[in-house]
């Protein structure tokens, strides 16, 4: 590999690591979690479409590593699908799938269907066996929203006793399962709309601090200090252009 | 034990008042055992852009070096994720200024790659937990430079000393508009 | 997230087959104790858990042992039950025997026997005992699980105990802070920075939560406070 043409870098995972790290932990060194989402995720239908709800916790163990993540992914203009486990798997399958569905639609020159998608994410997650450990789009109902439902759901609802049964059902994990919490997401998705609302009921807020825990200037002993002036740089932002679908 | 605590070590990044600050601690051991103590884990990769990266030390300057290579900073979170089954053992932390706007940007990943983008804080290494309860309390919204630097130094080394294998001194950056100030601090060294 | 799998095929071994039991369970749950010249506060949160849920979001974790000395657990409950069963009934006998309260050293001393007592099949539990000395100044003892003890002016224990311990030491303990007066804490304050380490605790800690019970211990006697927290 030259520095002035450097190697198309090979796609897909990079196992280049793998020796080496099962070296690590056969000395004893135990592999480090990565974050999880634990979370309350899930989705009805109603009259007119259907209903996704979230909470927003992402924890890493036992303390909580993201207080206001964003567990509806976006997939397609009209497609979401809420993501439940390995919080970067989630992430980065739905990326991954929303580009694809993106380039199947330009091909196709159509609006891409729900199944194609599912089909697609069924295949993706397959061939990994379920070490990329990504439950999708209603896979990760938890017993507390699902007992929700299974009181309250009928067929045919309508769109606001629809969205108030959904953020029940979230609010029911984030208050009595502790690895969810935070606020509720929705997304409700009708015929040719979508409607996502980001922090639709905040449940849970910080309390109130008693005092302020401002320093006065000073406080903190200084050994050296280095000043680095920065100059006004300017940056020249070239504007995407659109891509020729034509 | 958990790779991530092998060679031990503390970081932190907050937002404040058009101002954003990332500090660490400037240990670098072998388990228990302290080897060095002017050991840096953050780095610059551009005017208004730091990148710590605490974990594993010849993780931390692996990465580091592919990036300096690259130079390609929203491809980070990708990097890792690439590495899925075979992981760096980094929990990176990002503080900057956008570019143009310098709006204050902060924010973590995991080991593969997952973003955490909050409003506040983020933390990283073996004293997280204690990270954790020190900001939870002390960062306020709205802080200037200086306050900035008091509260975010106090957080780190307060939250250091009580874990064994971080601290031996630290670093901050405080990154503004127009300068850098990057200051040593006095901390206990045992 | 192992990649060093090795399949596991149980009909096919010759080994014998191992059975576990686990006697203990965590339930969570964080205590904060700061003692003054003449008083001695102490919290925990009352959320009892395992696992991923809850049991009781209004779980009591402070025990009176005596008019001036108060007891916080946690861990596992079931261990803080038998524990504090039997802590009373030796408070009694020590009353009866002698015709006298027992002081909140002797307490302490006590508690670390007893702990240590069950040394190779421990409770799993950790405590923090508060009251007021025989001069009537506030003090704070802590425990490791096999009854060693620790003196101190605070101290903040259970699954929080990690997030808390670095703010006490920098707001009474006053560490790392240049051009500060060396000065005892006042109940006020005090106070109110139990309440905002718990506000903290939970934000981040997942067994932390509910409310807080509250202890303020006087010459005066035992004032109760409860201070309500986030329920997720």
């Amino acid at each position: 590999m030259s520095v002035l043409c450097p190697d198309i870098p090979a796609p897909g995972f990079s196992f280049e690591n793998c020796r080496r790290n099962v070296m690590l932990e056969n000395k004893g060194l135990a592999l480090p979690k990565a974050t999880k989402t634990g979370t309350t995720i899930v989705g009805i239908i109603y009259k007119d479409g259907v209903i996704l709800g979230a909470d927003t916790r992402a924890t890493e163990d036992t303390t909580v590593a993201d207080k206001n993540c964003e567990k509806i992914h976006y997939l397609a203009p009209n497609m979401y699908c809420c993501g439940a486990g390995t919080a970067a798997d989630t992430e980065m399958t739905t990326q991954m799938i929303s580009s694809q569905l993106e380039l199947h639609r330009l091909y196709t020159n159509r609006v891409v269907r729900v199944a194609t998608a599912n089909q697609m994410l069924k295949q993706f997650l397959f061939r990994y066996q379920g070490y990329i450990g990504a439950a999708l789009v209603l896979g990760g109902v938890d017993s507390t929203a699902m007992a929700v439902f299974e009181s309250r759901w009928k067929p045919d609802m309508e769109e606001a006793e629809g969205v108030q049964l959904v953020r029940d059902a979230i609010a029911a994990g984030i208050f009595n399962d502790l690895g969810s919490g935070s606020n509720v997401d929705v997304c409700i998705i009708r015929k040719g709309a979508v409607d996502y609302r980001r922090t639709y009921d905040e449940a849970n807020k910080k309390g109130q601090k008693q005092n302020s825990y401002k320093y006065p200037k000073g406080t903190t002993a200084v050994l050296t200090t280095k000043v680095v002036d920065i100059e006004e740089v300017v940056v020249k932002r070239f504007e995407s252009e659109e891509m020729d679908t034509a | 034990m958990s790779i991530l605590a092998y060679n031990g070590g503390a970081m932190v990044a907050m937002k404040g008042e058009n101002c954003v600050s990332i500090a660490a601690d400037r240990r670098f051991g072998i388990q228990a055992q302290t080897v060095a103590t002017n050991f840096e884990k953050i780095f610059e990769m551009g005017p208004h852009l730091y990148v710590g990266l605490p974990g594993l030390a010849t993780d931390t300057q692996t990465v580091m070096e592919k990036l300096r290579f690259r130079k390609n900073f929203a491809m980070l979170s990708h990097m890792l994720y690439e590495k899925r089954f075979g992981p760096f053992f980094v929990e990176p932390v990002v503080a900057g200024l956008e570019p143009k706007t310098y709006e204050p940007f902060i924010c973590n990943m995991d080991l593969i790659g997952c973003i955490n983008q909050p409003k506040d804080f983020v933390v990283g290494g073996t004293a997280s937990a204690q990270l954790y309860g020190m900001c939870e309390a002390l960062w306020e919204p709205n802080l200037g430079p200086d306050d900035l630097f008091e509260t975010t130094s106090q957080a780190l080394i307060n939250a250091f000393d009580r874990d064994a294998i971080s601290g031996w001194g630290a670093t901050i950056y405080i990154i503004e508009k127009d300068k850098v100030t990057i200051k040593n601090l006095k901390t206990r060294m045992d | 997230m192992s990649l060093a799998v090795k399949p596991h095929y149980p009909d096919y071994s010759n080994a014998p087959i191992q059975r576990s039991f686990n006697p203990y369970a965590d339930n969570g749950g964080s205590v904060v104790a700061i003692a003054g010249d003449d008083f001695v506060i102490i919290g925990a949160d009352t959320r009892l858990s395992a696992g991923f849920s809850i049991y009781t979001r209004e779980q009591n974790k402070l025990f009176q042992l005596s008019p001036t000395t108060v007891l916080g657990c946690s861990g596992c409950w079931c261990d803080t039950l038998t524990l504090t069963r039997i802590l009373n009934s030796r408070m009694q006998m020590y009353q009866q025997e002698h015709n006298k309260i027992m002081s909140t050293e002797a307490c302490a001393q006590m508690l670390s026997t007893m702990l240590y007592y069950k040394r190779f099949f421990p409770y799993y539990i950790s405590n923090v005992l508060v009251g007021l000395d025989n001069n009537g100044k506030g003090c704070v003892y802590s425990y490791d699980p096999i009854g060693h003890c620790e003196k101190a002016t605070y101290r903040a224990g259970g699954s929080a105990g990690a997030l808390l311990q670095p703010l006490l030491d920098n707001q009474i303990g006053q560490k790392n802070m240049l051009n500060v007066k060396q000065e005892s804490v006042s109940q006020e304050k005090a106070l109110s920075i139990i309440k905002d380490v718990f506000i903290s605790a939970a934000e981040r800690d997942i067994y932390t939560g509910d409310s807080i019970q509250i202890k303020i211990i006087t010459k005066e006697g035992i004032k109760e406070e409860k201070f309500e927290l986030r329920k997720d």
